[in-house]
């Protein structure tokens, strides 16, 4: 468990595989909300999908209508489990705190890096974020 | 964070539950960003009429219900809805009927109903200095580099927190700090290229991609940069990259000179964008194979300039395949008399308002691809409508039109 360097943007609890993006990913345009789908077709991650993921990425890209579309797939139940980003952004915690808002999801947002190559579950827990014992293959935090 | 009376007054429903709401969320935002306190704006530009589905529309009439009305004066983006020209909508019923009630619901809180995603092409807009709360990528972008008016990005729901409140968080691209030019980018390359309108487009894809959120700032234009240029600019910029601002030396209002933009400080990247970094921008815009289905242009909306000019290049010509031309209905009244619009339909192409053919089920099933002058519109519209496209200037748009096949002409 380690809390050095992780900082919440969108408090809460969430745990997840994670899902790496290696670059920034706008969500409208970019996430199909009915699918939970990367369907950018420039992103390295095109059909990947997000749904229950704790997504990393360096920072949300384009459309200010993100945060429409987070808050539609949190609605769904299509989106991610929570966001560990390089730097806030807020597209995305409006998103995440208007869903909570309506509907009760909850979506963590943290700042913060992982270790590089990490994979498998991981737990967000307020400002702390550690690989589940047994599931992954993160490396030690 | 440092709140003032007026704003604890709010987040105690002072003003009604709707301005609670939009007090708290908005506190919750600036918190995140670690921003000192709150600053007061004078403009917004409220990017959530485009409907995306239940949550946007619920959001919106909690908002009514809670008896919401902007503080400021508020101009609306694009919808999902062409309301002067509803039978081009060819999606869903009920889709259309929830996202004319989303439109109803921002009129409704008191926003101007402007569909544009220009709104920096209307009558009254900010200027140098002006703090403002704006949505939509390219508005944001034109308002920081080009107007000087100074907006974080502003995404969907908090772009109306600001405007119930009139307050923004007072942090980033609201301050000078925030402005600062950390990239430097010294574009050469012959200068006949800055003629060229393709050019501008193409630059700015290249500049969301190295530049991600970077302010940057350019060397090596000069006046020719307009203001329709630096649109289609920023249009890409905002679309590769996440892009709020970029300095001109010599052209935007923050930077006379490098150093006005770097504010005296060395930038921490200097990369130079030549003829062969702007041809790789320039085709890695094209998707897919396939003949001539289709032109659209006009992302985001033509401007009164880029309408005349397309109005005089197409007189006494037929366009052979389906031509779309997206623009905003206060353009739409200004140019009417004039003759231009009449001189485009006569061409056959279609004119949308309020709305853009790639965001909005309009242009029904494509044979071929696409071709456009939008480096943002061919950036989004494979993903969300499924078409293959062409990257390429409002000249070989036009002369492939008329040809009913690609046709590029000389170029870089």
């Amino acid at each position: 468990m380690s809390d050095e360097g992780f900082r919440a943007l969108v408090g809460g609890s969430a745990s997840g595989e994670l899902l790496t993006l290696s670059a920034p990913l706008s969500l409208w345009g970019g996430l199909d909300p009915d699918t939970g789908i990367i369907i950018d077709r420039s992103h390295p991650e095109l059909g990947q999908t997000m749904t229950g993921a704790i997504v990393s990425m360096p920072f949300g890209r384009g459309s200010s209508s993100s945060s429409s579309v987070l808050a539609e797939a949190l609605r769904l139940g299509t989106g991610p489990a929570g966001f560990i980003l390089d730097r806030p952004d807020s597209i995305l915690v409006i998103g995440s705190l208007v869903a909570n808002r309506l509907y009760g999801t909850v979506c963590p947002i943290l700042v913060g890096r992982l270790p590089s190559g990490s994979t498998g579950r991981w737990v967000i827990d307020q400002n702390q974020v550690a690989p589940l014992p047994g599931c992954g293959s993160g490396p030690a935090v | 964070m440092q709140l003032t009376d007026k704003d604890r007054a709010m987040l105690a429903g002072r003003s009604g539950e709707a301005v609670r709401t939009a007090m708290e969320l908005l506190i919750a935002v600036a918190e995140s960003e670690e921003a000192p306190a709150l600053l007061d704006i004078s403009a917004a530009h409220i990017d959530g009429g485009l409907y995306h589905g239940e949550a946007g529309l619920d959001f919106a009439r909690d908002l009514v219900e809670g008896g919401g009305r902007v503080v400021v004066p508020t101009t609306m983006n694009v919808s999902s809805l062409d309301l002067l020209h509803p039978d081009l909508y060819r999606g869903d019923p009920g889709r259309a009927k929830a996202a004319r009630a989303l439109m109803e619901a921002y009129v409704a809180m008191g926003c101007a109903p402007t569909w544009t995603c220009a709104p920096y092409q209307l009558a009254a807009r900010p200027s140098l200095g002006d703090q403002i709360a704006w949505g939509e990528s390219n508005a944001i972008v034109f308002a920081n580099s080009v107007l000087g008016a100074r907006t974080a990005r502003y995404g969907d729901f908090l772009d109306v927190c600001c405007a119930l409140t009139g307050r923004a968080p007072a942090t980033g691209l609201h301050t000078d700090e925030g402005r600062r030019a950390t990239l430097r980018i010294d574009v050469e390359v012959p200068d006949r290229m800055l003629d060229d309108d393709l050019f501008y487009p193409a630059l700015g894809h290249a500049l969301g991609e190295v530049g991600g959120a970077e302010v940057a700032v350019i060397t090596g234009l000069d006046r020719r940069a307009g203001e329709d240029r630096l649109k289609a600019l920023g249009a890409a910029a905002a679309s590769s990259g996440a892009v709020a601002m970029f300095h001109v030396t010599g052209v935007t209002p923050e930077a006379p000179t490098v150093e006005a933009a770097t504010q005296h400080m060395t930038p921490a990247r200097q990369l130079g964008l030549g003829v062969s970094d702007l041809i790789r921008a320039r085709e890695s815009l094209n998707h897919g194979e396939g003949p001539l289905g289709a032109i659209s242009v006009g992302t985001p909306h033509f401007s009164t300039r880029e309408l005349e000019n397309l109005g005089r290049m197409v007189a006494g010509k037929m366009s052979k395949v389906p031509f779309y031309v997206n623009t905003s209905r206060d353009i739409l009244r200004e140019v009417e008399p004039t003759g231009v619009i009449a001189a485009i339909e006569a061409f056959g192409a279609t004119i949308v308002t309020d709305t853009c053919t790639y965001i909005t089920p309009i242009m029904g099933d494509v044979d071929g691809r696409v071709m456009t002058d939008s480096a943002k519109w061919a950036f989004y519209a494979p993903g969300n409508l499924g078409v293959g496209v062409i990257f390429a200037g409002i000249e070989a748009c036009v002369s492939s039109a008329v040809s009913g096949r690609v046709e590029l002409g000389e170029g870089w």
